[in-house]
């Protein structure tokens, strides 16, 4: 077929004329919907934690909440917990997609990248995934919430009752990036006020470190009570198997798991993590509210597994959001992550996981933290059933308190 | 006590001894792939999942079938072998006439579908895998706590690099296949089943990932990320030991994990990336790797 300049012309034209309209269609669409976009780690070494899961939750909210004279979407991506991809992915749903909320961002090095993009493009940002205490203190944003757990809160609680159980003396294995530098950090200022010492610390490559029994070795030479493992995920795992494999559990080294979730107990087995202790804000077993919500959503995750601190983060942090919007209006909601951040700390959250809390000024969500102890293989009654209620810190002392963040919208 | 270098003996020796434990695993991953390398000129980035593969095969015939350990290290090898020969016959074998970087993408995207399909059905929290009962507890060497496992692997990849150094060197089999790499078509006018003889060498090099998989179950977590974390090391293993070069990279294995052991005493932060920074000053000064021909 030979192309004559009219045929050309013609198809030119008819082209630009759908280039022209198409957008128009989706921008009349678009203005009554609000897209959630989850953001996190979907193959690599956290993506057990929150992943596919994680957006599961999300969507579990959004169609619990119904459609109240809006659409709602959520999107999901992978940001292989590397920060330049984590925050072009964000900067691509902001300016192209017409994302309006971003959620989850585990691994606090991305976590703080995507903190800073919301920030610039007004644009609300609710932090799940990430642990790192500086995302409400000196880099807090006013388009920002965090949302079930952060450093300062593990510290507190887990390092708290490691101390006072008479491990006054610390070696930390420290993932080297952000979060782990943040964990050793709010660690070591509570195991100090207790009047505890820390031996030393070596700082592993992240990601990437699979074999920790020469950092191991080294914390046993260091005579030290108590290792601190200031790292997440596989890394947490592997240490432990190390350890116990080592003989160090054995000769009385206590290890201090500064961030576990329950899915790790899963990974390790009862034999190997019994008698660990674990700080978390959320376990599907802790009362009738929580467990019958994992009832109603363990279907939609993998293996029917139930839900974790961070996947029913997920869930309640979508359904405050939509609250909010509900209450304010989706076109004012669209127009300014500051004003829809400001409504959600003007009202209570209020959901199945978590009970009741409410969110300070510094974007912290305030919520009760419990530690828990693993169970023996015999005490368990059944799968997942792993982890025995310790104690619990109030929501008003579970997280550091306002003043001492640094955060600058606390002082204005 | 006695120190060198401002570092406590006894964690020096430790941490030597660490060093020769992973330095067993890059051994065995390197020689397979220095196989594959050498006689087949096939990039084999599907390594790693096949090596991840091998020990997911231990952690199904255990809850499955209820084999144990050492039952797996005989099957595994052969079932996920086999694996590797189909996967040869029906993609890789399409590309031997083409560039290098055909055959590295074909692999490369294999092992996400492999890992992606293993990351579906059992999640990426990983599974765990319990040390056989024969081989559990450790050794008091009194400078370190040696554990009877780490032992055994070590021992194990000794046996089975130096086994497979002798087929490849010393038999008729070994002859033939180092024949073929050097005029395939020769080697088919003598009557040799060249084709057959390039599957089954890739079936065995796959094993040898796949045993080092079975190996690794119970030191680390069963999970699908576990190749994807060694395979990036294990390439710069046989690029510094020179591309093909098999005793190069049984060598070469043992003795970056030693370098490596010891940097995660001296300097922590740089335990990942030595290994590398060792892979670009040998590129620089032997192109053609340590033990390589050029």
């Amino acid at each position: 077929m030979t192309l004559t300049r009219r045929k050309l012309v013609a198809s030119v034209a008819v082209g630009a004329a759908f280039m022209q309209a198409a957008p128009r269609l989706a921008r009349a669409q678009a203005a009554n919907t609000i897209r959630i976009g989850v953001l996190n780690d979907q193959s690599g070494l956290y993506s057990y934690i929150g992943g596919v899961n994680g957006v599961a939750l999300a969507r579990a909210a959004a169609e619990e909440f119904g459609n109240r004279g809006f659409n709602v979407e959520v999107l999901a991506a992978d940001h292989q917990n590397k920060p330049d991809v984590g925050s072009n992915i964000a900067r691509q749903w902001i300016d192209r997609d017409g994302v309006d909320m971003i959620l989850d961002v585990p691994t606090s090095s991305v976590g703080l990248a995507v903190n800073q993009v919301c920030r610039e493009r007004n644009k609300a940002y609710i932090n799940v995934g990430s642990a790192t205490s500086d995302l409400t203190g000196a880099q807090c944003a006013p388009t920002t919430c965090h949302w079930v757990y952060d450093t300062y809160m593990l510290a507190k609680s887990t390092g708290g009752a490691t101390v006072r159980a008479g491990g006054d003396t610390w070696f930390f294995i420290t993932a080297d990036y952000a979060f782990g530098h943040a964990l050793e950090r709010d660690t070591s200022n509570f195991v100090r006020a207790a009047g505890g010492r820390i031996l030393g610390g070596v700082r592993t490559p992240f990601p990437g470190t699979t074999d920790f029994s020469s950092f191991l070795l080294q914390a046993q030479a260091s005579r030290a009570k108590v290792i601190g493992l200031a790292n997440a995920g596989q890394d947490t795992t592997n240490c432990i198997k190390q350890a116990a494999e080592f003989g160090l559990t054995r000769r009385g080294v206590k290890l201090a798991a500064l961030l576990m979730f329950v899915d790790d107990v899963h990974a390790l087995g009862l034999q190997t993590a019994q008698g660990l202790v674990m700080t978390e804000s959320f376990y599907w077993d802790l009362n009738d509210r929580t467990r019958a919500f994992t009832q109603r959503v363990r279907g939609r995750l993998t293996n029917n597994q139930p839900p974790n601190m961070v996947t029913a983060g997920n869930y309640s942090a979508v359904l405050h959001y939509l609250k909010a919007v509900a209450d304010m209006g989706v076109a004012q909601a669209k127009a300014s992550g500051v004003e829809v951040i400001n409504r959600m700390k003007a009202m209570p959250t209020e959901d199945d996981a978590f009970g009741t809390g409410r969110i300070r000024p510094d974007g912290r969500r305030i919520i009760p933290s419990f530690l828990f102890e693993v169970k023996k293989p015999e005490e368990s009654r059944g799968p997942w059933d792993y982890l025995k209620l310790l104690q619990t810190t109030p929501a008003e002392e579970a997280f550091r308190p306002l003043a001492e963040g640094g955060c600058p919208l606390v002082r204005s | 006590m006695d120190e060198i270098f401002g570092i406590p003996a006894p964690l020096l020796f430790g941490q030597l001894l660490l060093g020769l434990i992973n330095g067993a695993f890059y051994a065995m991953l390197s020689l397979g792939l220095a196989v594959i390398f050498g006689l087949l000129n096939i990039v084999n980035m599907t390594h790693g999942a096949l090596f991840m593969m091998g020990a997911f095969a231990a952690w199904m015939l255990l809850n499955y079938l209820g084999l144990g350990y050492w039952w797996a290290m005989l099957i595994a090898p052969l079932a996920i072998g086999a694996f590797g020969m189909v996967l040869e016959k029906l993609f890789i074998s399409r590309l031997y006439k083409l560039d290098h970087l055909y055959g590295l993408l074909l692999t490369f995207g294999l092992a996400l579908v492999i890992e992606g399909v293993f990351r579906n059905y059992y999640g990426s929290s990983g599974l765990p895998y319990r040390i056989p009962s024969e081989l559990q507890g450790a050794w008091d060497l009194g400078f370190m706590f040696m554990p009877v496992y780490r032992g055994w692997v070590v021992v194990a990849a000794l046996f089975f690099c130096l086994a497979t150094w002798l087929v490849i060197e010393k038999t008729r089999l070994g002859a033939y296949l180092r024949a073929a790499t050097e005029n395939a078509p020769l080697v088919q006018a003598f009557g040799v089943n060249v084709p057959r003889m390039v599957t089954l060498t890739y079936g065995g090099g796959v094993a040898l990932a796949a045993l080092a998989g079975v190996l690794a179950a119970p030191i680390y977590s069963v999970n699908p990320q576990m190749g994807t974390n060694l395979i990036i090391v294990v390439f710069a293993v046989v690029v510094i030991g020179g591309m093909g070069s098999i005793l190069g990279s049984v060598i070469t294995g043992f003795t970056l994990g030693l370098i490596e052991g010891l940097t995660k005493v001296f300097w922590p932060e740089a335990s990942a990336t030595v290994i590398f920074v060792i892979m670009a000053i040998v590129l620089l000064a032997r192109p053609a790797g340590l033990f390589g021909r050029a």
